[in-house]
């Protein structure tokens, strides 16, 4: 069962639930916590989980073979993300650019490309308790964080439950950690920010096919724009979490159970509807 | 000379937006890009009012046509990101647009078409103009966007006068980012006083050095944790950054998000005194920089 963290806004609480779900199940059974926020990967700033392994992860790019290149161009031609320019009759490759598709070895008739690793970022991995944790941290500078994203997917798979801390907003990089997950847990505040942005994510949990609920943090009366939103749209608000300067304050220090303490009901309501929900699609 | 001030966190939710709309109240006759452009809401705070809209086409998609393809299955064996299925339908999610299977197909199946992936606006708001832009929902080419919201921004403060841009970026340290930094005279690194704050602080201050620009700190919500604003002072101080402001918690700011009005046009509190004292210090500190 994969479960992924999301949310259109940045800074409503993703790592505080993933974390905190995380701790909640890991008393009964071992669970993996995935931070797939890879630019900005903050979940084991809480898990504080050791970390006992780092492997370097790197994408293919083209490298020129001198001796067999002739300069026609083709390669340039080709490259849709303008990663390839000949100057002087001469291929300069600009591997921020290139999406490691692997065309430009393709029609170059020369044979002159071949593929060498250029390194994105690293994936930390470490256990502790019943946590087995995998973390991606993006190099400073590197502009694609997706392939980083696909590559840390691929991680701790044996435990019932992973939980996948996503990267904010809604394009390419949370596209490439919510795809394929069996619930999406959508996380968003009592603000007109938060409900313009858990509009945008409500589009793409339903552009990705995914069975969805909404958790509302820092809850607050004064708007209720975002309970009128689920309710109208009829979408499941499986959690709701009272600003709570205790909560604030765990926070801000880094220390661990915030809301777990606070509020498990909380997440036994989350737990409920991802297993009803489980049980109703054909996921499982 | 125009002066390009962005705004960023590393960490999402400081309150970039918020802080962003009021520095549009304070300068004096900016121009306003959003380029958060998957999660935009500056133009909830400046009612924008629309003038000019665009689609944004930025790459293609591979379409197959099912009457030339064969099935041979060419296509699929050279995509390296699994977006052809066995019934050769390509998923647009996963379709990166390279062209390598128009390339490859013996039977000539696959079209390249151009995609439309979003669409961008330049408006007029009580506070001077505003270049923003929508991203369709599960889309990429973020970077592109935000560079094509920067050139139009510019090209509207060369023709009118204005001297200053003012940006609001996206969290992270990404493509986006990236390309807003690109170009930027200045950089206000909003943060807050929580270990991921700091954390994402150091993250996004080591790419936006880079770019070589001015770069300032302000603490949001500064008095939720003295101890770690006193980290964030020190960590400042130690890469000689000034801190240009500490903004406490207030409930004004919240009301004000609420109301859809930007924070000091709205209230005389204690954010909104920190924040004028704030641009105080940054448009001198900007100006001497010139």
């Amino acid at each position: 069962m994969n479960i992924a963290i999301a949310s259109g806004k940045g800074g409503t609480g993703k790592t505080t639930f993933a974390v905190s779900l995380a701790s909640f199940l890991s008393r009964e059974k071992t669970v993996a916590l995935l931070d797939g926020d890879v630019e900005a990967p903050n979940s084991n700033l809480f898990l504080k989980v050791p970390v006992a392994e780092c492997e370097q992860v790197s994408v293919p790019v083209p490298a020129v073979i001198d001796d067999r290149c002739t300069g026609c161009g083709a390669c340039e031609d080709f490259c849709e993300f303008s990663a390839i320019v000949v100057i002087k009759g001469k291929p300069l490759v600009l591997p921020e650019m290139c999406h490691s598709c692997g065309g430009c070895l393709v029609v170059c008739p020369e044979k002159a490309l071949h593929e060498v690793p250029r390194p994105i970022g690293v994936i930390e991995t470490g256990e502790r308790d019943n946590i087995l944790y995998a973390g991606g941290v993006l190099n400073i500078g590197e502009p694609m964080a997706p392939p980083l994203i696909k590559e840390l997917k691929k991680y701790h798979y044996i435990p019932d439950i992973r939980i996948l801390d996503c990267p904010p907003g809604t394009s390419c990089p949370v596209i490439e950690a919510a795809r394929g997950c069996d619930y999406l847990l959508l996380v968003t505040e009592s603000s007109p920010f938060g409900l313009n942005d858990l509009k945008l994510a409500v589009g793409m949990a339903r552009e990705l096919s995914l069975p969805f609920g909404v958790a509302l943090n820092r809850a607050d009366d004064s708007f209720r724009g975002v309970e009128e939103f689920c309710s109208a749209e009829n979408i499941p608000l499986v959690a709701r979490i009272p600003f709570d300067l205790e909560v604030a304050g765990t926070y801000s220090r880094g220390e661990m159970p915030f809301i777990l303490k606070k509020y498990p009901d909380q997440l036994e309501s989350i737990m409920k509807d991802i297993n009803l929900r489980n049980r109703r699609s054909l996921h499982l | 000379m125009i002066h390009e001030l962005v705004v960023l966190s590393g960490k999402g939710g400081t309150g970039k937006t918020s802080i962003t709309a009021s520095l549009a109240v304070l300068a004096e006759n900016p121009v306003m890009a959003d380029c958060d452009v998957d999660a935009a809401d500056l133009h909830l705070l400046l009612e924008p009012d629309i003038q000019e809209k665009e689609n944004f086409t930025a790459g293609k998609k591979a379409f197959i046509h099912p009457g030339l393809c064969t099935s041979c299955g060419t296509c699929n064996l050279y995509c390296r990101f699994d977006a052809i299925d066995d019934y050769y339908i390509v998923n647009q999610l996963s379709c990166e647009g390279c062209g390598l299977c128009a390339v490859v197909c013996p039977a000539g199946a696959v079209e390249m078409r151009d995609h439309v992936s979003g669409a961008w606006f330049v408006s007029s708001t009580g506070e001077g103009a505003m270049v923003h832009a929508k991203l369709g929902i599960a889309e990429g080419n973020s970077g592109k966007l935000v560079t094509l919201i920067k050139k139009k921004a510019h090209e509207i403060a060369e023709q009118n006068g204005n001297r200053l841009i003012i940006v609001d970026g996206s969290p992270g340290i990404g493509c986006p980012v990236i390309a807003t930094l690109s170009g930027a005279s200045s950089v206000l690194i909003v943060t807050e006083p929580t270990v991921a704050g700091i954390h994402d602080l150091e993250r996004v201050y080591r790419v936006a050095e880079r770019f070589r620009p001015g770069i300032y700190v302000c603490i949001n919500k500064a008095d939720i944790n003295p101890e770690k604003t006193a980290e964030i002072g020190r960590f400042c101080a130690d890469r000689n950054i000034p801190v240009v402001g500490e903004i406490p918690h207030d409930g004004e700011v919240s009301r004000a998000i609420v109301a859809g009005r930007p924070l000091v046009s709205v209230s005389t509190g204690p954010a909104a005194q920190a924040i004028k004292t704030m641009w105080q210090k940054l448009s001198r500190l900007i100006n001497k920089e010139e």
